[in-house]
């Protein structure tokens, strides 16, 4: 079997042999490269950068027309749609009142998933880099779920939280009442909140507990000599070297939580109400759930959450630099 | 024996940190761990076992005996009037009445009002919930359509990204680093703002409800070209020059040479490859309408949509989806936390 794959690998990768071989041939020097990279760029361009373009296209025209030259040229109309509001910090005095919901609820969910989600993956680092029995196990089970699907994830949370689940259950046991966890708003918030951090703090523990690890053991007993209480040593020495470690965690953490979208939306579906709907669950409903698909409107709220996402790559790329020359 | 027990590594004793350290991680695991031990543990129930308040923590069913000219039957145990403490078998019930034989005197019919009676549970495996996935929907065509994209887009992602990557480490050609950095920067372009013009290209391509629309644009990843150059970049040129010396040509060199010696970034990519293209779920649901051409998640998505109450099968499908991701993490595991330590950290 394993000599009927390698057969089968070498007579494949030697079919391309004799038309390389006539490049060769005809580009000097290292152009040959261009032939290399050619189909990684190809799909570049296909899937990446000529979508950019249309972006643009879509978000400046209107209509339901999927076919770009079908679409009639509504200059700012999209953008001016979705920013239309009375009042900008109450969604449903807004024309797109369901943008708004999402962009306050992102914000929220950004702000407390990424807050909580550093402080506890920081602690179970520090935890993990402790003399533990067993920590291979450990750092294992905690990392396991990054590995799931978005969609596995949500559904074991599901069939947990249900009416009739494990958790109910277990409050029931203790005497308290049963509540019913995805159709009260605030409940069905704070679980999307707690689902996505279980689903991804491993990630970022693994990030903190590698930086933990390159702390030079020779500072750390040095400072054990000077008795150094364990507090003062944390924020005096071990924090301050664990911070280019901290701000990747911190931008790939804001990068993600701002996309929000798989786990929620089959945990929740978005409701109660718009309680869990997020920015991109306004792309994806109004782009191709919904009746009509408004594909400019998708357009541009897509191009709106694009600016914020370069943003926080450029500091994410400033924090890198800045984390490379501390070493 | 105390000091045997508290001693660590030899010198120091255990104080009220290491206590709490080890706390948390045991809760923690529980919280990690936990839930996805009751999916493992509610899936193997029966139907009527999942119905069950407050749920079971094994799996149980009501269990059944074989009755002479009266087929299997549902066993009771009869807990008031003159049959109490026996276990009967029930033929039917009829509102509040249910009627009962004895198994051993399958002749006389015994009438009981239902709550004189509560179900004999036993431990069971309902295995049945898996195999009747593949019975009963056209589940291995779901199966096979998962396989197929991860499978496919994981080789092509592995060549595709292998190839760019030897040019940018192995060539001096002008426009290489402008190249570079052009790929890198589709870092910051996640799939979910190109979303509607994707969906176009995929269209205008053929490409909508076919597996081939999840793969292609899935093939070119920066994070694979970016991995295997840096990887690539520590092999010494001299094998390159050594290879010219010997007339062979450079696609030879590539596959012969540094694809082999490229294997742990290759295996790293590989790993995450698979990872991505199996748990994928929001281009997939874009570019993928007939349920058909659905993957995993996409199935499950819909399936948890429609048929809310059947648990069983939902909890089965579950299952097999996180399967072949546990086995691979299990296997894997460090090369994976290994990937992530440096891949991560870009």
């Amino acid at each position: 079997m394993v000599k009927l794959v390698a057969a089968l690998y070498a007579a494949l990768m030697n079919l391309p042999e004799r038309p390389m071989k006539w490049a060769q041939s005809q580009l000097s020097g290292g152009r040959l490269g261009w032939v290399f990279v050619g189909p990684n760029l190809a799909i570049f361009a296909i899937f990446t950068f000529l979508p950019i373009a249309f972006d643009l296209h879509y978000a400046l025209t209107g209509g339901t027309q999927l076919l770009p030259g079908d679409r009639p040229y509504v200059g700012a109309e999209n953008f001016a749609s979705l920013l239309d509001c009375t009042d900008h910090f109450d969604p449903n005095s807004c024309r797109r009142d369901l943008f708004w919901h999402g962009i306050w609820n992102t914000l929220a969910f950004v702000g407390l998933q990424v807050g909580l989600m550093l402080f506890f993956s920081l602690l179970t680092a520090i935890v993990l880099n402790g003399r533990i029995i067993g920590r291979s196990f450990f750092r294992a089970a905690f990392f396991y779920p990054v590995l799931l699907s978005p969609v596995v994830v949500a559904l074991i949370w599901k069939w947990i939280l249900q009416r009739e689940g494990l958790l109910n259950a277990a409050m029931e046991g203790v005497g308290a009442t049963p509540v019913n966890w995805l159709l009260d708003g605030n409940w069905a918030f704070f679980w999307s909140v707690f689902v996505s951090i279980w689903a991804h703090m491993g990630f970022y523990t693994l990030i903190l507990l590698a930086g933990l690890q390159s702390i030079p053991a020779e500072i750390n007993e040095a400072s054990q000599m000077d008795a150094t209480r364990p507090f003062r040593h944390f924020t005096r020495i071990t924090l301050p070297l664990l911070m280019p470690n901290v701000l990747v965690v911190l931008v790939l953490g804001l990068i993600r939580a701002v996309q929000i979208f798989d786990e929620v939306y089959v945990l929740t579906g978005g409701g109660p109400g718009s309680a869990t709907t997020f920015v991109v669950q306004y792309i994806y409903k109004t782009g191709f759930a919904d009746q009509v698909r408004q594909y400019g409107l998708a357009a541009a709220a897509s191009l709106l959450l694009a600016s914020v996402l370069l943003v926080l790559t450029l500091i994410q790329m400033k924090g890198q630099g800045g984390g490379k020359q501390r070493g | 024996m105390a000091n045997l027990l508290t001693a660590r590594r030899g010198r120091l004793r255990w104080d009220w940190t290491d206590w709490a350290a080890h706390l948390y991680l045991v809760l923690g695991t529980l919280v990690m761990f936990g839930p996805v031990l009751w999916l493992g543990l509610s899936s193997v129930k029966s139907e009527s076992g999942l119905q069950a308040y407050p749920p079971t923590i094994l799996p149980y069913e009501q269990a059944r005996i074989d009755v002479p000219e009266r087929g299997t039957l549902k066993l009771f145990h009869v807990t008031q009037g003159e049959h109490a403490g026996q276990d009967l078998a029930e033929v039917r019930r009829l509102g509040l009445q249910s009627q009962l034989v004895d198994p051993a005197n399958p002749g006389t019919l015994i009438r009981l009002p239902i709550e004189a009676r509560t179900p004999v549970m036993r431990l069971h495996a309902a295995w049945e919930n898996f195999t009747d996935l593949f019975s009963q929907f056209s589940f291995a065509r779901i199966v096979w359509n998962s396989v197929f994209i991860t499978v496919v887009a994981t080789v092509l992602t592995l060549l595709v990204n292998s190839m760019a990557a030897f040019a940018l480490s192995k060539y001096k050609f002008s426009g290489r680093d402008q190249v570079f950095l052009l790929m890198l920067a589709t870092l910051m372009i996640p799939p979910t703002i190109v979303l509607v013009p994707n969906y176009l290209i995929a269209s205008q391509l053929g490409l909508t409800n076919s597996p081939w629309g999840v793969i292609w644009p899935a093939v070119a990843t920066p994070t694979g070209v970016f991995l295997l150059r840096q990887y690539m970049l520590t092999l010494p040129d001299e094998l390159l020059e050594a290879a010219r010396m010997d007339h062979a040509s450079e696609w030879r060199i590539y596959w012969r040479i540094i694809l082999p010696l490229s294997s742990p970034a290759l295996a790293v990519l590989a790993i995450f490859s698979v990872m991505w293209r199996w748990n994928e779920f929001l281009w997939p649901m874009v570019v993928l309408s007939r349920s058909e051409s659905f993957t995993l998640p996409l199935a499950l998505n819909s399936f948890q949509g429609e048929l809310t109450t059947q648990w069983h099968f939902l909890l089965a499908m579950t299952v097999l989806t996180l399967l072949p991701v546990t086995a691979i993490f299990v296997v894997l595991q460090r090369h994976i936390a290994q990937g992530i330590a440096s891949a991560g950290v870009k």
